[in-house]
């Protein structure tokens, strides 16, 4: 049989080359597909990326990988149309939990990484489909070949049309996704560090809530690389449809916010991107394997959207697909029930753990984003002006308005639900 | 709300002017004309990012720019009748995020 290896990971970014780089460290032969130009080529997010998982996967990245900036702030903004309300968090002693990177650059590394360990990296390549003998996977279809193997990890992102084409899922539906867009902004070195209040190579991530997406399911986000700032959003598609909203229209919103805007002053357009994110959650997981295949990252929904993590999600369930194939080649079982390991190695981490604790925050998103995403929001802003304002209005009828208002401006059902709502998911999460 | 935008804003058209294409004279995005006629959202019209797509009102037509698509997938999911045939482009062809 011509063009045989051990195994074929479809997808070269975070996902894949954790798979491929694991396996290939076991010494068995691996082809890592790319589509793009390079790794990170089609990637995009926030963004920074965690260090301990990818510790897990390059022990001693940050000898080497091009980082943009430490996380030394992590700023939580709550915006109304013309106040913010914000929450710091400030660590310069810790060490160092994320760094601010730039996917072009990071994630063509790390496939560089893998090459130098024995991953063989193809690039500018699609795959098409699958092989398929006897119901089981046994390869790809390229567009101009096939390859044979005994294992395909399906690492091909949030869209997988692979995992779609087998049957592994269901297509996905609006309000499983967010739609992201992006705008990288160049700023001096000197300008960042001012404005964000930074020392040298030190970062910082707004986490943004409310205006111009207030009471929907949108959040927005800063994040400070070395010679240039990422300004953006992430947005339900759902609430995109239901709305008539442009994305990039609500990308400009935000950036001319008066909170926002003069950290963005006299910056230069560098780039501007966009790329979904799967925001299913534990009940939207595909089936994650079947005869000859498994399913890794972004394409298994492998998102924890409230904690903002999807890159180590994908790098973890990467090595674990990774580990699986390894035990799947020594005993020479490619079959569903030797690759259920997966699942039981993805129940045993974190990643399907966290999950499951967040399993009802979705639904209860969707049904409460007015409330918690809207109305509660402004009325902490409203507070805020209310507590600042000296305006000879004794304070005893203004504390008693303001709690009047609570009352007033959302029937006591609500209020009800909202409350029954947070004890849900906060007992999801504790039990 | 396009015609207020301030002199100073960058529209849809300077963002993509940003990004580095490689163009394919073929298109990997199709719909049904026909399917689209009957559409009333017309909804891949005001989500894409890239502002792919547009609906000739003339000429009953949906135009497809599919040289600014950002390959993001979003007017696959979002397409009420699932009329729009997606696919990557081809390996050479496409986006290429120098800041992703």
């Amino acid at each position: 049989m011509k063009n045989k290896t051990d195994v074929i990971v479809v997808g070269g970014g975070p996902a894949g080359i954790s798979a491929a780089v694991t396996i290939a460290r076991a010494g068995k032969s691996v082809i890592l597909i790319e589509r793009g130009n390079f790794s990170g080529s089609k990637n995009m997010f926030g963004g920074a990326i965690y260090v301990q998982p990818t510790k897990e996967i390059f022990p001693n990245f940050e000898q080497s990988a091009p980082i943009e900036r430490k996380t030394v702030i992590h700023k939580y903004l709550m915006l109304t149309k013309d106040d913010a309300v914000g929450i710091s968090y400030f660590d310069k002693k810790s060490e160092v939990n994320s760094y601010s990177v730039i996917r072009a650059k990071f994630d063509r590394w790390m496939a560089q990484e893998a090459q130098k360990e024995g991953v063989v990296l193809v690039t500018e390549t699609v795959v098409k489909d699958l092989l398929i003998e006897e119901n089981k996977v046994v390869g790809v279809i390229t567009e101009l070949e096939e390859y044979y193997s005994d294992i395909v990890i399906l690492a091909d992102g949030v869209n997988s049309l692979l995992a779609k084409k087998l049957g592994l899922r269901k297509e996905i539906k609006p309000k499983d996704v967010a739609l992201g867009v992006k705008e990288v902004i160049k700023l001096s070195k000197e300008k960042i560090e001012e404005r964000f209040n930074l020392e040298d190579g030190e970062g910082s991530i707004y986490e943004i809530f409310g205006e111009p997406m207030l009471g929907m399911l949108g959040l927005g986000y800063v994040y400070t690389n070395k010679e240039s700032v990422s300004i953006g959003l992430g947005v339900g598609l759902d609430e995109l449809a239901k709305r008539n909203l442009k994305p990039y229209e609500l990308l400009d919103q935000l950036k001319s916010h008066p909170r926002l805007e003069p950290l963005l002053k006299d910056g230069e357009l560098v780039e501007y991107s966009a790329h979904l994110i799967p925001e299913g959650g534990f009940n939207k997981i595909p089936k994650l394997f079947s005869d000859g295949v498994m399913i890794a990252g972004d394409g298994a929904m492998l998102v924890n959207n409230l904690h903002w993590e999807g890159t180590n999600l994908a790098m973890i369930s990467g090595k674990l697909a990774g580990e699986t194939a390894i035990e799947a080649l020594t005993k020479g079982d490619f079959s569903a029930n030797m690759l259920a390991l997966y699942q039981k190695k993805l129940e045993n981490s974190f990643i399907l753990k966290d999950l499951k604790s967040y399993k009802n925050l979705m639904n209860i998103i969707h049904d409460r984003a007015e409330s918690f995403l809207g109305y509660y929001p402004e009325k902490i802003a409203s507070f805020f002006k209310m507590f600042t304002t000296v305006d000879s209005i004794p304070k005893r009828d203004k504390y008693r308005s303001f709690i009047k208002s609570i009352f007033t401006d959302r029937s006591i059902s609500e209020l009800f639900k909202d409350f029954v709502n947070i004890v849900k998911l906060m007992l999801g999460v504790l039990k | 709300m396009d015609e207020n935008q301030e002199k100073s804003k960058p529209t849809i058209d300077d963002k993509l002017f940003k990004v580095k294409y490689v163009p394919d004279e073929e298109s990997h995005l199709k719909a049904d004309n026909k399917i689209c006629l009957l559409c009333t959202s017309k909804v891949c019209t005001y989500i894409c990012p890239a502002h792919v797509y547009e609906w000739d009102e003339e000429n009953k037509k949906l135009l497809i720019g599919h040289e600014n698509c950002l390959e993001c997938g979003a007017c696959r999911i979002v397409c009420p009748s699932k009329n729009i045939d997606w696919e990557y482009p081809k390996g050479i062809k496409g986006v290429t995020f120098k800041n992703g």
